[in-house]
């Protein structure tokens, strides 16, 4: 079975299963078969009415479980299902003396192995020191990552010049310290062997001399005609000093013309707000000011660099420290399932075209007037909903807020804005800026290929863009692209479009170059480098002073220059200098925030806007498509810890897929990992279909991004691409897909089933414990929490027996323990990456992940609970517990996991000899064992990646959260040095420091006044499987949701 | 039927169940103190150098400080090695001419480091602090012994852990006034165990020894 499968899925080898055992085989221990997510059909017959037995109150982690399927209890009774002796051919009655062999000969190795002399290690120091570094000790840099809707502002660790972490610069507004996963990834992204490392001409290595020769030559061509054919087609860019040469370089070429291209670039909203104001504006949205927020068709929570800052002030507004704290409302309808969804109080799924139907009826309620043809709520909608939402809004005015998402088109757009002020929003929860971008407003693509056709550009440079793989189906870019007579590519990897380039030059990655970069409200910050090229790159600033005729500048030089120009007049050079130094180290540039505009909706353009495309034709569905949740729209394709980040609600790895409603499915009569071919408008791409509960019927959602022709190793050739569908009229939202059964089934690694704790026991009658519920996640409403708020808490019974046989620990110094606040969690899965950033995590591969080995440390679980149409999702990020009463601990026969003297369940790499005995009896399902040489210890690059204070493991080790003992270690032996203790706050563990929404505290209990002691001490404090006496630790803060009384009762 | 085996077979078995037991005994003593041996230690074998640096020199008879060339040892991990800057200082002036010295010479011309050979090694999952060890009142020449007498560097103990748990668990024994801790000549007073356990108690040392303390 494991010959047919491919690690990186072979869309031809779908049928590798052909002979996998029927659904209702159940397999015992012994049995020689593998068991493997996505070997047995889902039976969504047998899922519902699984659900239909219930009193709805169930959680339930996927539609495998409801189903019973036989993979989906064995994750459930084994940490790893899969045994690895069982993957291989053996013969019988050879077990008992391989195993006295193999102990013969480890015990005699592992005396060997205490005389082996360590290696001879050299020693080299600097000639001359640079200032600031003390090897050993790592320095923090300030700088941005650039992104379409507002840089993100970061700190960055460095390691005797190596950066090897990322962190939030708290001084920045679109950070506050906290990061997004992209940002996570990007330290790998630097480091990935795949890069581009040479100038490359007509597919030959060539060099940079050779290129500027070319360039100095080509440039003669457009001065003597002022650039006529030379294009320029670069991403959407907020770069002030970019904006600058580009205008220098305009203006030297007059006739030369720029183009911008973001393949999910914010052109709607940019839209929307042209029909609303007449002009392009930024909105902000000011979400600690909002009581009331309705999210149409928008993942503000979780998509985009503004999702960071949004989340945290979403958040404060959600912490419920006791029962008379207020907490603000969510209302979301969308087509499909996403984080923001998953926090709401109230959710709809709507498909695409409803969507601008319901914001139609909406904006009628509320009294925007011009509201079109019709008012009326589409007929899913429950009754009384729009009205009660009008009036929920209503009653909040100036505090509400309307968020309309990228995918809708400008009219939805337009009438959220109008919405807003109607309600009197504008100005107080959401104000309106000067566009951030500095790039041509629209999508220059359609109109670049217009003129590559008419045969008027002779000369294209892209930047940073990959058309070939990016640009709409329908326009055929590659064909009119290869007529230009000059193709120059820079870009950091060698992708599908610098293939078909006469040059690719390689870039330099944001950590390696200068430049600046807007936040999400136009603060400017400047990105610094934090190494030099590690492949002789360019940033975009030299690459234009080289099309510009000036080769040597060194984009330091052009930065400070621009930024230097830029000053008052009567600053002196001395002013200047501090001001510079200044912004440097804070990361920030003071005082450059965008003034915010007044704008007045014009509400009659607004409402006349036309309406959504509508479904074509009866058997047809929808599509929509969505920039992938963690590899974005491809150009995160070759990062390893992205494509194995599990995807939000689907927790897909290493895939997209066709994801559709339960219902859809079954009226096309497919289940998951069925492939399907997708047929539109003439184009065709087939892909495996995920059933996604809560998901709006027929419509299918497809993720951009995947099916990546030339990304690398990691990236090429996994998932299906579904830019191939994609056509220039209807970015985000087509009608007429057509979906047929292919009859072939395809694997898809999903983490949805792993580690799953049983939960929902029956009520057990036993001596020691007379009735426990494992409410592993416990949630109430603010009503219930304000009549009960130790709704929580376990029963007396339960905390009252709590003993045991061992002694208890004393804690006199400190006792390390973590709150997570469910309440607060969007889900987004940056602790995952953070921690893996800086435990040195290895990438497993996709194969490893079905069969259960991935090797994260923090997991986000995804519960749903109700039925299987609408569901409600929760979060919960599960860590080691660092339990008082470890189970692991007293099972280890080696003592490589041991109790420390201040609470930390310790895991000693160096002693462990991989019995798993600590796994199996985890009842959290925490730990982590590598059954392969999973960390790569031959790619050089790599190794400036790693973490120099976490060891990096091998095969045969277990491992697992040990709340970044190392930073505590780092902590505490300052505090000693300075003769004090450690400050609460001053120890920051990776996830606490990651985490937009603050949902991670992390401190020292026996502190009282310490902010972890204080949310222990809060009524919605419980501990995971408290009954067990394993007395963890980490403790959660149960979830509440605040729905309208209006719409809950009816 | 006649006896198979003859009766001095009982001896040989007899010799061969004991002497197993004696063999294997001494096979594991074998391996334990080869383990603690100079040959698989290193301990008091100089090692070779590209200059051969002369610590009995430096610190004995200059009575240069450990912390001018050593400069990060009371701020980081790593006590660091000088740069060929530090030692251009004085060899700028004096001996500027000497073959000996031509390596150093080279090295700050060319810009290219000196590879120095590592003299006291701890395995990658050992995570040693020289900072806090300096802090709290151990000294140089605790662990790398009489470096003041030293013409070429050797490793003066093994820096096996059940050597640093010695000190981790018994700090009493080991620890000395914070004034004498960049001291070569220092040597414990008779009455080390009294004045120990005050300076334990007025440095706030406590006897680490959970493994995390240095494995993680």
């Amino acid at each position: 079975m494991s010959d047919a499968f491919k690690i990186f899925g072979n869309r031809s080898e779908g049928n590798h299963d052909a002979g996998a055992p029927a659904a209702n085989e159940r397999h015992h221990d012994g049995d020689a078969a593998v068991i493997r997510s996505g070997h047995y059909p889902l039976d969504l017959a047998a899922a519902r009415a699984a659900l239909a037995q219930g009193d709805g109150k169930r959680f339930w982690r996927s539609l495998e479980e409801l189903a019973g399927t036989p993979e989906s209890e064995a994750f459930l009774h084994h940490e790893f299902p899969n045994d690895p002796e069982k993957e291989l051919p053996r013969s019988n009655g050879v077990a008992r003396r391989d195993i006295l062999k193999l102990m013969a000969a480890s015990a005699a190795l592992s005396g060997l192995s205490a005389c082996t002399k360590l290696p001879t290690e050299k020693i080299v120091p600097y000639v001359r020191p640079p200032e600031e570094i003390i090897p050993g000790k790592p320095l923090f840099y300030a700088t941005s990552m650039p992104s379409t809707n507002g840089a993100m502002g970061l700190v960055v660790e460095s390691h005797m010049g190596r950066p090897t972490k990322i962190e939030g610069n708290s001084e920045h507004p679109g950070s506050l310290g906290s990061t997004d996963i992209f940002a996570q990834a990007s330290v790998l992204g630097l480091y990935d062997p795949d890069r581009s490392q040479v100038v490359v001409h007509e597919g030959r290595i060539s060099d940079w001399a050779a290129f500027f020769t070319a360039i100095a030559n080509a440039p003669a061509d457009w001065q003597t005609n002022k650039g006529a054919g030379l294009r320029i087609l670069t991403d959407a860019t907020t770069s002030p000093t970019f904006a600058a040469q580009m205008k220098a370089l305009l203006a030297q070429f007059p006739a030369a013309k720029w183009y911008a291209h973001e393949p999910c670039g914010p052109y709607n909203a940019r839209e929307g707000a042209r029909l609303a104001f007449g002009r392009y504006l930024n909105s902000i949205y000011r979400l600690d000011q909002a009581d009331v927020i309705v999210a149409i068709d928008s993942d503000f929570l979780c998509s985009g660099s503004t999702s960071v800052r949004y989340a945290r002030d979403f958040a404060n507004r959600r912490r419920a420290e006791n029962p008379s704290a207020e907490m603000n409302r969510l209302y979301v309808v969308e087509t499909t399932p996403t984080n923001t969804g998953a926090m709401a109080d109230h959710r709809l799924a709507l498909g695409s075209a409803e969507i601008g139907v319901f914001a139609r009826a909406l904006a009628a309620a509320i009294g925007v007037s011009g509201g079109g043809s019709s008012s009326a709520a589409p007929a899913v909608v429950p009754a009384n909903w729009i009205a009660a939402l009008a009036r929920d809004l209503q009653k909040h005015r100036g505090t509400s807020l309307i968020i309309a998402g990228e995918a809708q088109p400008p009219a939805v757009h337009a009438l959220a804005h109008a919405m807003n002020q109607a309600l009197g929003n504008a100005g107080k929860t959401v104000m309106y800026t000067d566009p951030l971008e500095v790039s041509p407003e629209t999508d220059g693509l359609a109109e670049l290929i217009k003129e590559m056709d008419a045969g008027q550009v002779n000369a294209l440079v892209i930047l940073d863009s990959n058309p070939v793989y990016t640009g709409p189906a329908d326009l055929d870019f590659t064909s009119k692209f290869l007529r230009v007579g000059l193709r120059i590519h820079l870009g950091l990897y060698s992708d599908e479009t610098a293939e078909l380039c006469h040059w690719h030059v390689p870039e330099a990655h944001f950590l390696e170059a200068w430049s600046d970069a807007r936040a999400y409200d136009g603060t400017v910050g400047i990105v610094q480098p934090l190494i030099a090229p590690l492949y002789d790159g360019k940033s975009q600033h030299e690459f234009i002073a080289i099309l510009a005729g000036d080769n040597g500048k060194s984009g330091h030089d052009i930065v400070r220059n621009y930024w230097n120009s830029q000053r008052p007049a009567k600053a002196s050079d001395k002013q200047f200098e501090d001001f510079w130094e200044t912004t440097l180290h804070d990361g920030v540039m003071a005082g450059t925030a965008y003034p915010v505009q007044a704008a007045a909706a014009n509400l009659a353009s607004a409402g006349n806007a036309p309406a959504a495309a509508q479904d074509s034709g009866s058997g047809m569905l929808s599509v929509v498509f969505r920039p992938d949740p963690t590899i974005g729209d491809g150009r995160h394709a070759n990062s390893g810890w992205l494509q194995e980040l599990p995807k939000p609600l689907t927790k897909l790895t290493w895939d997209n897929a066709v994801m559709l409603s339960p219902a859809t499915a079954e009226a096309l009569g497919v289940t998951n990992g069925d492939m399907v071919k997708l047929s539109l408008g003439g184009r065709g791409v087939s892909g495996p279909v995920w059933i996604m509960p809560g998901h709006a019927n027929s419509t299918a959602t497809l993720h951009l991004g995947y099916g990546r022709r030339r990304s690398g190793h990691v990236g090429t050739g996994i998932g299906f691409n579904a830019y191939l569908l994609r056509t220039s009229g209807a970015g985000w939202i087509a009608g007429g897909l057509k979906i047929e059964k292919t009859g072939d089934r395809y694997l898809l690694a999903t983490t949805q089933q792993h580690h799953q704790i049983e939960q929902n026991g029956k009520k057990v009658e036993e001596e020691s414990v007379n009735a426990f519920e494992r409410d592993v996640l416990r949630i109430g409403t603010l009503e219930e929490f304000r009549k009960n708020p130790n709704f929580a808490s376990d029963p007396q019974e339960i905390t009252t027996k709590r003993t045991s046989l061992y002694t208890d620990y004393k804690y006199e110094g400190y006792a390390w323990g973590m709150a997570v606040d469910l309440n607060s969690c969007t889900g987004c899965g940056a602790c995952v990456l953070a921690c893996q950033a800086e435990n040195n995590i290895a990438v497993v591969g996709k194969e490893e992940v079905i069969a259960g080995r991935d090797m994260q440390w923090i997991r986000v679980d995804n519960y749903f609970r109700g039925d299987l149409d609408n569901p409600e999702s929760y979060y919960q990020p599960v860590m080691c517990q660092q339990c008082e009463n470890a189970p692991c601990e007293v099972v280890c026969p080696v003592g490589a996991t041991v109790h420390s003297d201040e609470g930390l369940n310790e895991m000693i790499y160096n002693r462990c000899v991989g019995t798993r005995y600590c796994s199996n009896n985890c009842p959290y399902k925490v730990r982590r064992f590598n059954f392969k040489l999973f960390s790569d210890w031959t790619t050089p690059s790599l190794f400036g990646l790693r973490n120099p204070n976490v060891t990096v493991r091998s095969r045969g080790v277990m491992e697992k959260c040990t709340y970044c003992v190392q930073r505590i270690n780092a902590a505490k032996i300052e505090s000693e040095k300075e003769d004090r203790s450690v400050r609460d706050g001053e120890i920051v563990t990776a996830c606490e420091a990651v985490c937009p929404s603050r949902a991670i505290i992390f401190g020292n209990i026996n502190d009282k006044e310490s902010r972890v002691s204080k949310l222990r001490t809060q009524s919605r404090n419980y501990d995971l499987l408290g009954e067990l006496n394993t007395r963890p630790r980490t403790t959660y803060l149960a979830k509440l949701r605040n729905p309208n009384p209006e719409i809950s009762e009816a | 039927m006649p006896q198979i085996f003859h009766h001095s077979t009982n001896l040989i078995s007899r010799l061969s169940i004991y002497g197993a037991a004696f063999v294997a005994v001494l096979a594991g003593y074998v391996v334990y103190a080869l383990s603690g041996s100079p040959y698989v230690t290193d301990v008091n074998e100089a090692k070779d150098q590209p200059v051969p640096f002369s610590h009995k020199h430096h610190a004995g008879e200059l009575g240069i400080d450990c912390r001018y060339c050593h400069t990060s040892v009371e701020t980081s991990p790593f006590a660091g090695l000088p740069p060929t800057q530090t030692c251009m200082t004085c060899h700028s002036q004096i001996w500027t001419n000497a073959a000996m010295l031509e390596p150093v010479r080279a090295s700050y011309r060319d810009d290219k480091s000196i590879s120095w050979t590592r003299v006291n090694a701890l395995p990658d999952f050992v995570y040693f602090n020289h900072s806090i060890h300096v802090a709290k009142g151990i000294g140089c020449t605790t662990c790398h012994g009489p470096i003041a007498n030293m013409p070429l560097t050797w490793a003066a103990n093994t820096l096996q852990m059940s050597w640093c748990l010695g000190c981790h668990r018994e700090p009493e024994k080991y620890v000395r006034p914070k004034e004498y801790v960049f001291s070569t000549t220092y040597e414990a007073p008779s009455n080390q165990l009294e004045l120990g356990a005050k300076l334990v108690k007025e440095y706030k040392i406590r006897s680490l020894t959970d493994c995390v303390t240095c494995h993680r």
